[in-house]
Protein backbone atom coordinates (compact mmCIF):
# COMPACT_ATOMS: atom_id res chain seq x y z
CA UNK A 1 0.00 0.00 0.00
CA UNK A 2 1.81 2.84 -1.05
CA UNK A 3 0.46 6.30 -1.21
CA UNK A 4 2.44 9.07 -3.27
CA UNK A 5 2.31 12.16 -1.34
CA UNK A 6 4.72 14.48 -3.39
CA UNK A 7 6.12 13.60 -6.80
CA UNK A 8 7.64 15.46 -10.11
CA UNK A 9 7.33 14.66 -13.93
CA UNK A 10 10.42 15.24 -15.86
CA UNK A 11 11.68 18.37 -13.32
CA UNK A 12 13.80 20.64 -15.73
CA UNK A 13 16.12 23.27 -14.44
CA UNK A 14 18.46 25.13 -16.57
CA UNK A 15 20.40 28.18 -15.97
CA UNK A 16 21.60 30.15 -18.72
CA UNK A 17 21.59 26.76 -21.31
CA UNK A 18 23.31 25.12 -18.38
CA UNK A 19 21.02 21.88 -17.15
CA UNK A 20 20.97 22.07 -13.25
CA UNK A 21 18.40 19.24 -13.04
CA UNK A 22 17.17 16.98 -16.65
CA UNK A 23 14.47 15.06 -16.41
CA UNK A 24 13.79 14.66 -12.36
CA UNK A 25 11.07 12.05 -11.30
CA UNK A 26 11.20 11.85 -7.66
CA UNK A 27 8.29 9.99 -5.33
CA UNK A 28 8.03 10.36 -2.06
CA UNK A 29 6.04 8.30 -0.58
CA UNK A 30 3.54 9.21 2.77
CA UNK A 31 5.26 8.21 5.64
CA UNK A 32 8.90 7.67 4.42
CA UNK A 33 12.06 9.04 5.15
CA UNK A 34 13.65 9.26 1.51
CA UNK A 35 17.13 10.72 1.13
CA UNK A 36 18.66 12.43 -1.82
CA UNK A 37 21.65 11.86 -2.06
CA UNK A 38 25.08 13.08 -4.61
CA UNK A 39 27.89 14.80 -5.19
CA UNK A 40 28.46 18.56 -4.45
CA UNK A 41 26.87 20.18 -7.36
CA UNK A 42 24.67 17.65 -8.47
CA UNK A 43 21.56 19.88 -8.10
CA UNK A 44 20.02 18.58 -4.46
CA UNK A 45 19.43 22.25 -3.78
CA UNK A 46 17.83 22.62 -7.29
CA UNK A 47 15.79 19.65 -6.82
CA UNK A 48 14.46 21.05 -3.18
CA UNK A 49 14.25 24.35 -4.21
CA UNK A 50 11.62 23.51 -6.84
CA UNK A 51 9.74 21.05 -5.25
CA UNK A 52 9.34 23.78 -2.25
CA UNK A 53 8.20 26.76 -4.93
CA UNK A 54 11.33 28.92 -4.22
CA UNK A 55 12.68 27.86 -8.37
CA UNK A 56 9.88 27.49 -11.26
CA UNK A 57 11.20 24.69 -13.48
CA UNK A 58 12.16 25.34 -16.97
CA UNK A 59 10.12 22.46 -17.68
CA UNK A 60 8.36 19.41 -15.58
CA UNK A 61 5.53 19.61 -13.15
CA UNK A 62 5.37 19.33 -9.29
CA UNK A 63 2.51 17.41 -7.77
CA UNK A 64 1.16 17.06 -4.29
CA UNK A 65 -1.41 14.61 -3.08
CA UNK A 66 -2.31 14.39 -6.84
CA UNK A 67 -2.95 17.86 -7.54
CA UNK A 68 -0.30 19.94 -9.32
CA UNK A 69 0.90 22.90 -7.99
CA UNK A 70 3.82 23.54 -10.04
CA UNK A 71 3.34 27.04 -10.16
CA UNK A 72 2.44 27.82 -7.18
CA UNK A 73 4.69 30.02 -4.49
CA UNK A 74 6.52 28.93 -1.69
CA UNK A 75 4.28 30.51 1.10
CA UNK A 76 1.05 28.32 -0.61
CA UNK A 77 2.70 25.24 -0.64
CA UNK A 78 3.76 25.79 3.03
CA UNK A 79 0.35 26.62 4.40
CA UNK A 80 -0.71 23.38 1.54
CA UNK A 81 1.42 21.15 3.88
CA UNK A 82 4.86 21.55 1.91
CA UNK A 83 7.83 22.54 4.78
CA UNK A 84 10.99 22.77 4.38
CA UNK A 85 14.54 23.72 6.23
CA UNK A 86 17.47 25.30 5.13
CA UNK A 87 21.15 24.36 4.40
CA UNK A 88 22.04 27.93 6.32
CA UNK A 89 20.30 27.59 9.88
CA UNK A 90 17.44 30.13 9.31
CA UNK A 91 15.76 31.45 12.29
CA UNK A 92 15.29 34.57 13.14
CA UNK A 93 18.62 35.30 15.61
CA UNK A 94 16.99 38.33 16.97
CA UNK A 95 13.99 37.26 18.18
CA UNK A 96 13.23 34.63 21.22
CA UNK A 97 13.05 31.20 20.91
CA UNK A 98 9.43 31.77 21.56
CA UNK A 99 8.83 34.85 19.38
CA UNK A 100 10.46 32.14 16.38
CA UNK A 101 8.01 29.48 17.25
CA UNK A 102 5.22 31.58 17.69
CA UNK A 103 5.54 33.30 14.25
CA UNK A 104 5.80 29.62 12.74
CA UNK A 105 2.27 28.67 14.50
CA UNK A 106 0.81 32.15 13.47
CA UNK A 107 1.69 32.02 9.96
CA UNK A 108 -0.50 29.16 8.92
CA UNK A 109 -2.95 31.19 10.05
CA UNK A 110 -3.30 33.25 7.43
CA UNK A 111 -2.77 37.13 6.83
CA UNK A 112 -6.81 37.36 6.97
CA UNK A 113 -5.84 37.48 10.72
CA UNK A 114 -6.22 40.85 12.81
CA UNK A 115 -2.28 41.51 12.00
CA UNK A 116 -2.26 44.57 14.09
CA UNK A 117 -3.28 42.77 17.11
CA UNK A 118 -0.89 42.69 20.18
CA UNK A 119 1.23 39.62 20.18
CA UNK A 120 1.68 38.80 23.56
CA UNK A 121 -1.40 39.10 24.55
CA UNK A 122 -2.29 36.23 22.22
CA UNK A 123 -2.67 33.51 25.12
CA UNK A 124 -3.24 30.55 21.94
CA UNK A 125 -0.34 31.30 20.68
CA UNK A 126 1.78 31.36 23.38
CA UNK A 127 0.58 27.76 24.31
CA UNK A 128 1.26 26.81 21.09
CA UNK A 129 4.93 27.75 20.96
CA UNK A 130 5.71 26.97 24.33
CA UNK A 131 4.53 23.28 23.67
CA UNK A 132 6.67 23.20 20.51
CA UNK A 133 9.48 24.34 22.69
CA UNK A 134 9.36 21.55 25.19
CA UNK A 135 8.29 19.16 22.84
CA UNK A 136 11.89 19.81 21.32
CA UNK A 137 13.75 20.03 23.94
CA UNK A 138 14.16 24.07 24.28
CA UNK A 139 12.10 24.58 27.27
CA UNK A 140 14.61 26.31 29.05
CA UNK A 141 15.64 28.56 26.43
CA UNK A 142 12.63 29.92 25.53
CA UNK A 143 13.37 33.64 26.22
CA UNK A 144 16.70 33.59 24.95
CA UNK A 145 17.42 35.32 21.45
CA UNK A 146 18.05 32.60 18.92
CA UNK A 147 20.94 34.15 18.01
CA UNK A 148 22.63 33.17 21.54
CA UNK A 149 21.45 29.21 20.84
CA UNK A 150 24.15 26.98 20.56
CA UNK A 151 24.09 25.38 16.54
CA UNK A 152 23.17 21.83 17.39
CA UNK A 153 19.78 23.87 19.57
CA UNK A 154 19.29 26.52 16.12
CA UNK A 155 18.74 23.32 14.38
CA UNK A 156 16.58 21.86 16.64
CA UNK A 157 14.50 25.01 16.94
CA UNK A 158 14.44 25.22 13.09
CA UNK A 159 13.28 21.88 12.98
CA UNK A 160 10.42 22.98 15.55
CA UNK A 161 9.51 26.11 13.28
CA UNK A 162 9.13 23.59 9.86
CA UNK A 163 6.89 21.24 12.16
CA UNK A 164 4.74 24.45 13.48
CA UNK A 165 2.37 24.07 10.90
CA UNK A 166 1.72 20.48 10.88
CA UNK A 167 3.42 19.83 7.14
CA UNK A 168 2.33 16.87 5.49
CA UNK A 169 6.36 16.87 3.79
CA UNK A 170 9.22 17.94 5.13
CA UNK A 171 12.21 18.91 2.77
CA UNK A 172 15.45 19.16 4.88
CA UNK A 173 18.08 20.61 3.08
CA UNK A 174 21.51 19.42 4.91
CA UNK A 175 20.08 19.33 8.25
CA UNK A 176 23.79 17.64 9.76
CA UNK A 177 25.57 20.56 8.14
CA UNK A 178 28.14 21.90 10.68
CA UNK A 179 26.61 20.33 13.65
CA UNK A 180 29.35 18.22 14.91
CA UNK A 181 28.96 14.14 15.33
CA UNK A 182 27.35 14.72 18.58
CA UNK A 183 24.88 16.94 17.16
CA UNK A 184 24.19 15.02 14.37
CA UNK A 185 23.25 11.86 16.67
CA UNK A 186 21.08 13.80 18.17
CA UNK A 187 19.40 15.13 15.48
CA UNK A 188 19.68 11.70 13.75
CA UNK A 189 17.60 10.44 16.85
CA UNK A 190 14.91 13.25 16.62
CA UNK A 191 14.23 13.26 13.26
CA UNK A 192 14.16 9.10 13.61
CA UNK A 193 11.25 9.90 16.01
CA UNK A 194 8.95 11.67 13.17
CA UNK A 195 9.06 8.83 10.71
CA UNK A 196 6.34 7.81 10.08
CA UNK A 197 4.14 10.78 10.83
CA UNK A 198 5.75 13.14 8.36
CA UNK A 199 6.75 12.36 4.80
CA UNK A 200 10.31 13.54 5.12
CA UNK A 201 12.75 14.26 1.83
CA UNK A 202 16.46 14.22 3.13
CA UNK A 203 19.00 15.60 1.38
CA UNK A 204 22.32 15.26 3.31
CA UNK A 205 26.17 14.35 3.24
CA UNK A 206 26.10 12.86 6.41
CA UNK A 207 26.38 8.84 5.27
CA UNK A 208 26.19 7.51 8.69
CA UNK A 209 22.68 9.72 9.11
CA UNK A 210 21.74 8.68 5.51
CA UNK A 211 22.16 4.99 6.21
CA UNK A 212 20.67 5.51 9.58
CA UNK A 213 17.56 7.09 8.77
CA UNK A 214 16.31 6.49 4.90
CA UNK A 215 13.74 4.31 3.81
CA UNK A 216 14.54 4.77 0.38
CA UNK A 217 17.63 6.84 -1.22
CA UNK A 218 18.13 8.53 -4.43
CA UNK A 219 21.21 9.32 -6.02
CA UNK A 220 21.21 12.45 -7.76
CA UNK A 221 24.44 13.15 -10.41
CA UNK A 222 25.13 16.10 -12.63
CA UNK A 223 21.27 16.91 -12.48
CA UNK A 224 19.79 13.00 -13.20
CA UNK A 225 18.78 10.58 -10.99
CA UNK A 226 20.92 7.28 -11.50
CA UNK A 227 18.91 4.92 -9.28
CA UNK A 228 16.54 5.06 -6.22
CA UNK A 229 16.05 1.95 -3.84
CA UNK A 230 16.57 0.52 -0.54
CA UNK A 231 19.81 1.33 1.30
CA UNK A 232 20.99 -1.97 0.49
CA UNK A 233 20.26 -1.60 -3.24
CA UNK A 234 21.83 1.63 -3.37
CA UNK A 235 25.19 0.06 -1.48
CA UNK A 236 25.19 -2.26 -4.12
CA UNK A 237 24.31 -0.44 -7.14
CA UNK A 238 27.55 -0.67 -9.16
CA UNK A 239 26.45 2.69 -11.52
CA UNK A 240 26.16 4.18 -7.39
CA UNK A 241 29.33 3.19 -6.62
CA UNK A 242 31.31 4.30 -9.92
CA UNK A 243 29.38 7.64 -9.81
CA UNK A 244 29.50 8.95 -6.35
CA UNK A 245 30.39 6.45 -3.10
CA UNK A 246 33.79 5.58 -5.17
CA UNK A 247 34.92 9.31 -4.60
CA UNK A 248 33.06 10.76 -1.57
CA UNK A 249 33.60 13.28 -0.17
CA UNK A 250 32.65 13.29 3.25
CA UNK B 1 22.61 80.90 23.24
CA UNK B 2 18.96 82.19 22.04
CA UNK B 3 19.64 81.44 18.28
CA UNK B 4 21.29 78.29 19.92
CA UNK B 5 18.09 76.80 20.79
CA UNK B 6 16.23 78.06 17.81
CA UNK B 7 18.70 76.10 15.31
CA UNK B 8 18.47 72.89 17.47
CA UNK B 9 14.48 72.88 16.86
CA UNK B 10 15.01 73.41 13.28
CA UNK B 11 17.20 70.83 13.05
CA UNK B 12 14.96 68.27 15.16
CA UNK B 13 12.49 69.43 12.94
CA UNK B 14 14.01 68.25 9.77
CA UNK B 15 15.57 65.31 11.24
CA UNK B 16 11.98 63.97 11.50
CA UNK B 17 10.68 64.80 8.65
CA UNK B 18 14.03 62.71 7.29
CA UNK B 19 12.84 60.07 9.86
CA UNK B 20 9.29 59.93 7.70
CA UNK B 21 11.13 59.01 4.77
CA UNK B 22 13.45 57.24 5.52
CA UNK B 23 11.88 54.81 8.25
CA UNK B 24 9.70 53.23 4.77
CA UNK B 25 12.97 53.44 2.44
CA UNK B 26 14.69 51.63 4.73
CA UNK B 27 11.88 48.95 5.42
CA UNK B 28 11.68 48.13 1.81
CA UNK B 29 15.49 48.04 1.85
CA UNK B 30 15.66 45.62 4.88
CA UNK B 31 12.48 43.60 3.73
CA UNK B 32 12.69 43.50 0.73
CA UNK B 33 16.26 43.70 -0.60
CA UNK B 34 15.46 46.53 -3.08
CA UNK B 35 16.56 49.71 -3.92
CA UNK B 36 14.36 52.33 -4.21
CA UNK B 37 15.54 55.69 -5.55
CA UNK B 38 11.75 56.76 -6.50
CA UNK B 39 10.76 56.95 -2.67
CA UNK B 40 11.05 60.69 -2.88
CA UNK B 41 8.54 60.33 -5.62
CA UNK B 42 5.95 59.52 -2.82
CA UNK B 43 6.88 62.45 -0.51
CA UNK B 44 6.27 65.06 -3.21
CA UNK B 45 2.71 63.51 -4.15
CA UNK B 46 1.81 63.63 -0.62
CA UNK B 47 2.77 67.22 -0.76
CA UNK B 48 1.06 68.17 -4.28
CA UNK B 49 -2.06 66.21 -2.91
CA UNK B 50 -1.97 68.09 0.26
CA UNK B 51 -1.46 71.38 -1.58
CA UNK B 52 -4.29 71.18 -3.82
CA UNK B 53 -7.17 69.47 -1.50
CA UNK B 54 -5.99 72.66 1.00
CA UNK B 55 -6.53 74.53 -1.36
CA UNK B 56 -10.19 73.31 -2.90
CA UNK B 57 -11.38 72.59 0.93
CA UNK B 58 -9.73 75.03 3.20
CA UNK B 59 -9.62 71.68 5.43
CA UNK B 60 -5.84 70.91 6.68
CA UNK B 61 -7.28 67.49 7.90
CA UNK B 62 -8.65 66.28 4.31
CA UNK B 63 -5.61 67.34 2.75
CA UNK B 64 -3.84 65.34 4.92
CA UNK B 65 -5.94 62.72 5.08
CA UNK B 66 -6.21 62.61 1.28
CA UNK B 67 -2.84 62.99 0.69
CA UNK B 68 -1.72 60.15 3.01
CA UNK B 69 -4.35 57.92 1.00
CA UNK B 70 -2.91 58.80 -2.09
CA UNK B 71 0.56 58.65 -1.41
CA UNK B 72 0.15 54.68 0.18
CA UNK B 73 -2.26 53.77 -3.17
CA UNK B 74 0.58 55.00 -5.29
CA UNK B 75 3.36 52.97 -3.15
CA UNK B 76 1.31 50.12 -3.65
CA UNK B 77 0.30 50.22 -7.38
CA UNK B 78 3.84 50.93 -8.04
CA UNK B 79 4.88 47.93 -5.71
CA UNK B 80 2.36 45.07 -7.59
CA UNK B 81 2.45 47.00 -11.35
CA UNK B 82 6.25 47.37 -11.42
CA UNK B 83 8.24 46.43 -8.35
CA UNK B 84 7.27 43.23 -7.78
CA UNK B 85 9.21 41.96 -10.57
CA UNK B 86 12.51 43.43 -9.71
CA UNK B 87 12.87 41.95 -5.95
CA UNK B 88 14.99 38.67 -7.76
CA UNK B 89 17.22 41.40 -10.34
CA UNK B 90 20.27 42.41 -9.45
CA UNK B 91 20.46 46.11 -7.64
CA UNK B 92 21.59 48.20 -10.60
CA UNK B 93 18.58 46.60 -12.72
CA UNK B 94 15.96 48.31 -9.73
CA UNK B 95 18.45 51.74 -9.80
CA UNK B 96 17.37 51.51 -13.74
CA UNK B 97 13.97 50.75 -13.02
CA UNK B 98 13.06 52.97 -9.89
CA UNK B 99 14.95 55.98 -11.70
CA UNK B 100 12.33 55.50 -14.84
CA UNK B 101 9.80 55.78 -11.88
CA UNK B 102 11.41 59.54 -10.79
CA UNK B 103 11.09 60.80 -14.47
CA UNK B 104 8.00 59.07 -14.64
CA UNK B 105 6.55 61.01 -11.74
CA UNK B 106 8.30 64.32 -12.02
CA UNK B 107 6.93 64.55 -15.85
CA UNK B 108 3.19 63.51 -14.38
CA UNK B 109 3.10 66.12 -11.91
CA UNK B 110 4.13 68.66 -14.30
CA UNK B 111 1.06 67.43 -16.62
CA UNK B 112 -0.91 67.51 -14.24
CA UNK B 113 -0.36 70.94 -12.17
CA UNK B 114 2.17 72.55 -14.35
CA UNK B 115 5.48 73.73 -14.05
CA UNK B 116 4.66 76.43 -11.42
CA UNK B 117 5.39 75.49 -8.03
CA UNK B 118 2.41 75.50 -5.56
CA UNK B 119 2.36 76.94 -2.19
CA UNK B 120 0.70 75.62 0.81
CA UNK B 121 -0.80 77.98 3.11
CA UNK B 122 0.48 76.77 7.28
CA UNK B 123 -3.23 76.06 8.54
CA UNK B 124 -4.82 78.92 10.63
CA UNK B 125 -4.60 76.96 13.90
CA UNK B 126 -0.82 76.33 13.62
CA UNK B 127 0.17 79.16 12.13
CA UNK B 128 0.67 81.41 15.03
CA UNK B 129 4.30 80.79 17.47
CA UNK B 130 4.45 80.24 20.79
CA UNK B 131 7.36 81.60 22.85
CA UNK B 132 8.92 78.14 23.60
CA UNK B 133 10.89 79.97 26.15
CA UNK B 134 10.78 83.59 27.26
CA UNK B 135 11.62 85.77 24.42
CA UNK B 136 12.21 82.95 21.72
CA UNK B 137 8.81 82.82 19.62
CA UNK B 138 9.00 79.60 17.67
CA UNK B 139 6.44 78.53 14.84
CA UNK B 140 4.13 76.16 15.87
CA UNK B 141 3.45 74.43 12.62
CA UNK B 142 7.64 73.71 13.12
CA UNK B 143 6.79 72.25 16.41
CA UNK B 144 3.69 70.18 15.32
CA UNK B 145 6.15 68.62 12.70
CA UNK B 146 8.58 67.71 15.94
CA UNK B 147 5.78 66.41 17.37
CA UNK B 148 4.22 64.55 14.64
CA UNK B 149 7.32 63.45 14.09
CA UNK B 150 8.05 61.90 17.64
CA UNK B 151 4.55 60.27 17.55
CA UNK B 152 5.28 58.28 14.20
CA UNK B 153 8.54 57.22 15.97
CA UNK B 154 6.49 55.75 18.79
CA UNK B 155 3.36 54.04 17.06
CA UNK B 156 6.57 52.55 14.31
CA UNK B 157 8.25 51.11 17.07
CA UNK B 158 4.60 49.59 18.64
CA UNK B 159 3.94 48.20 15.31
CA UNK B 160 7.22 46.49 14.64
CA UNK B 161 7.73 45.09 17.57
CA UNK B 162 4.34 43.90 19.51
CA UNK B 163 2.27 43.07 16.28
CA UNK B 164 1.72 40.35 13.80
CA UNK B 165 2.73 42.31 10.90
CA UNK B 166 5.46 43.99 13.11
CA UNK B 167 6.84 39.99 13.65
CA UNK B 168 6.36 39.25 10.63
CA UNK B 169 7.82 42.81 9.32
CA UNK B 170 10.95 42.08 11.59
CA UNK B 171 11.46 38.27 10.46
CA UNK B 172 11.95 39.69 7.02
CA UNK B 173 14.11 42.00 7.54
CA UNK B 174 16.00 38.95 8.54
CA UNK B 175 15.65 36.68 6.84
CA UNK B 176 13.30 36.21 3.42
CA UNK B 177 13.31 32.85 1.99
CA UNK B 178 12.63 31.89 5.78
CA UNK B 179 9.54 33.47 6.36
CA UNK B 180 7.77 32.22 2.82
CA UNK B 181 8.72 28.77 3.85
CA UNK B 182 6.94 28.92 6.52
CA UNK B 183 3.58 30.23 4.93
CA UNK B 184 4.04 34.43 5.11
CA UNK B 185 2.55 35.37 1.94
CA UNK B 186 5.37 37.51 1.25
CA UNK B 187 3.58 39.21 -1.81
CA UNK B 188 0.99 40.63 0.53
CA UNK B 189 3.54 41.58 3.03
CA UNK B 190 6.07 43.63 0.20
CA UNK B 191 2.52 45.06 -0.77
CA UNK B 192 1.59 46.18 2.77
CA UNK B 193 5.47 47.14 3.60
CA UNK B 194 5.89 49.03 0.59
CA UNK B 195 2.50 51.24 0.73
CA UNK B 196 3.17 51.91 4.62
CA UNK B 197 6.80 53.38 3.20
CA UNK B 198 5.22 55.41 0.47
CA UNK B 199 2.52 56.36 3.00
CA UNK B 200 5.24 57.48 5.79
CA UNK B 201 6.97 59.49 2.66
CA UNK B 202 3.54 61.39 1.59
CA UNK B 203 3.08 62.19 5.18
CA UNK B 204 6.96 64.06 5.32
CA UNK B 205 5.71 65.67 1.81
CA UNK B 206 2.59 67.16 3.77
CA UNK B 207 4.59 68.28 6.42
CA UNK B 208 6.56 69.47 4.07
CA UNK B 209 4.25 71.27 2.22
CA UNK B 210 3.96 74.57 3.80
CA UNK B 211 7.96 74.64 4.38
CA UNK B 212 8.80 74.43 1.07
CA UNK B 213 8.26 75.11 -2.35
CA UNK B 214 5.86 72.11 -3.68
CA UNK B 215 7.57 71.39 -7.20
CA UNK B 216 8.70 68.84 -9.96
CA UNK B 217 11.68 67.23 -8.48
CA UNK B 218 11.54 68.38 -4.76
CA UNK B 219 11.69 64.50 -4.06
CA UNK B 220 15.45 64.00 -5.27
CA UNK B 221 17.16 67.10 -3.49
CA UNK B 222 15.56 64.98 0.22
CA UNK B 223 16.30 61.50 -1.24
CA UNK B 224 20.16 62.37 -1.29
CA UNK B 225 19.96 63.22 2.18
CA UNK B 226 17.65 60.40 3.19
CA UNK B 227 20.41 57.82 1.52
CA UNK B 228 22.70 59.19 3.66
CA UNK B 229 20.62 58.88 6.91
CA UNK B 230 19.76 54.91 6.11
CA UNK B 231 24.01 54.55 5.73
CA UNK B 232 24.16 55.91 8.86
CA UNK B 233 21.73 54.33 10.73
CA UNK B 234 22.33 51.19 9.51
CA UNK B 235 20.15 50.17 6.25
CA UNK B 236 17.01 48.08 7.03
CA UNK B 237 16.52 49.71 10.80
CA UNK B 238 14.24 52.00 11.81
CA UNK B 239 15.90 52.83 15.02
CA UNK B 240 19.06 53.53 13.20
CA UNK B 241 16.78 55.63 10.91
CA UNK B 242 15.50 57.69 13.88
CA UNK B 243 19.01 58.40 15.11
CA UNK B 244 20.49 58.76 11.52
CA UNK B 245 17.43 61.29 11.18
CA UNK B 246 18.39 63.25 13.93
CA UNK B 247 22.14 63.49 13.59
CA UNK B 248 21.77 64.53 9.72
CA UNK B 249 18.64 67.33 10.61
CA UNK B 250 20.83 68.57 13.94
CA UNK B 251 24.59 68.43 12.31
CA UNK B 252 23.27 70.41 8.85
CA UNK B 253 21.17 72.52 10.30
CA UNK B 254 23.70 73.81 13.13
CA UNK B 255 26.56 73.64 10.73
CA UNK B 256 25.31 75.85 8.20
CA UNK B 257 24.29 77.95 11.09
CA UNK B 258 27.15 78.37 13.50
CA UNK B 259 30.24 77.31 10.98
CA UNK B 260 30.63 80.49 9.49
CA UNK B 261 30.66 82.54 13.04
CA UNK B 262 33.12 79.58 14.25
CA UNK B 263 35.73 79.84 11.48
CA UNK B 264 35.84 83.92 11.65
CA UNK B 265 37.05 83.42 14.92
CA UNK B 266 40.11 81.48 13.38
CA UNK B 267 40.49 83.08 9.78
CA UNK B 268 39.97 86.16 9.24
CA UNK B 269 39.21 85.99 5.26
CA UNK B 270 37.08 84.20 2.57
CA UNK B 271 35.63 82.37 6.29
CA UNK B 272 32.11 82.63 5.00
CA UNK B 273 32.75 81.19 1.71
CA UNK B 274 34.73 78.00 3.45
CA UNK B 275 32.19 77.73 5.85
CA UNK B 276 29.39 77.47 3.84
CA UNK B 277 31.18 74.91 1.18
CA UNK B 278 31.95 73.14 5.03
CA UNK B 279 28.82 72.75 6.26
CA UNK B 280 27.36 71.87 3.26
CA UNK B 281 29.90 69.21 3.29
CA UNK B 282 28.79 67.88 7.11
CA UNK B 283 26.52 65.06 6.91
CA UNK B 284 28.70 63.39 4.43
CA UNK B 285 32.12 63.93 6.44
CA UNK B 286 29.65 62.59 9.67
CA UNK B 287 28.49 59.68 6.89
CA UNK B 288 32.56 59.32 6.33
CA UNK B 289 33.28 59.34 9.69
CA UNK B 290 30.56 56.98 11.30
CA UNK B 291 31.27 54.41 8.84
CA UNK B 292 35.34 54.25 9.40
CA UNK B 293 33.96 53.19 13.00
CA UNK B 294 30.83 51.08 12.17
CA UNK B 295 31.12 49.98 8.49
CA UNK B 296 27.90 48.96 8.60
CA UNK B 297 25.66 51.61 10.54
CA UNK B 298 25.12 52.79 13.70
CA UNK B 299 22.49 49.34 13.97
CA UNK B 300 23.40 47.23 11.60
CA UNK B 301 20.18 44.87 11.03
Amino acid sequence: MTEVVLHTENLCKNYAGLAANTNVNLQLIKGEIHALIGPNGAGKSTAIAQLSGELSPSSGSVYFNGAEVTDKPVFDRATMGISRSFQVTSVFDEMTVLENLALAVQAHQGHSYFFWAAINKNRKLNQQACELASQFGLEQHQKLLAGALAHGEKRQLEVAMTLAGNPQVLLLDEPMAGIGPGGSKELTQLLDGLRGRYSILLVEHDMDAVFALADRISVLVYGEIIATGTVDEIRNNEKVQQAYLGHSEN
Amino acid sequence: MLLFIEQVLNGLQLGFMLFLLSAGLTLVFGVMNLINLAHGSFYMVGAYVAATVMQASDSFVLALLVALFTAGLCGFLVEVIVLRHLYKRDHLDQVLATFGLILFFNEGTRMIWGRQPLFMQVPELLSGSVEILPGIPYPVYRLVIIAIGLAVAIGLYLLINHTRLGMRIRAGASNRSMIAALGVNIRWLYSLVFALGALLAGFAGVMAAPVFAVESGMGESILILTFVVIVIGGIGSVKGALLGALLVGLVDTLGRAFLPDLLQMFISSGANSIAASLSSMGIYLLMAVILAFKPRGLFPA
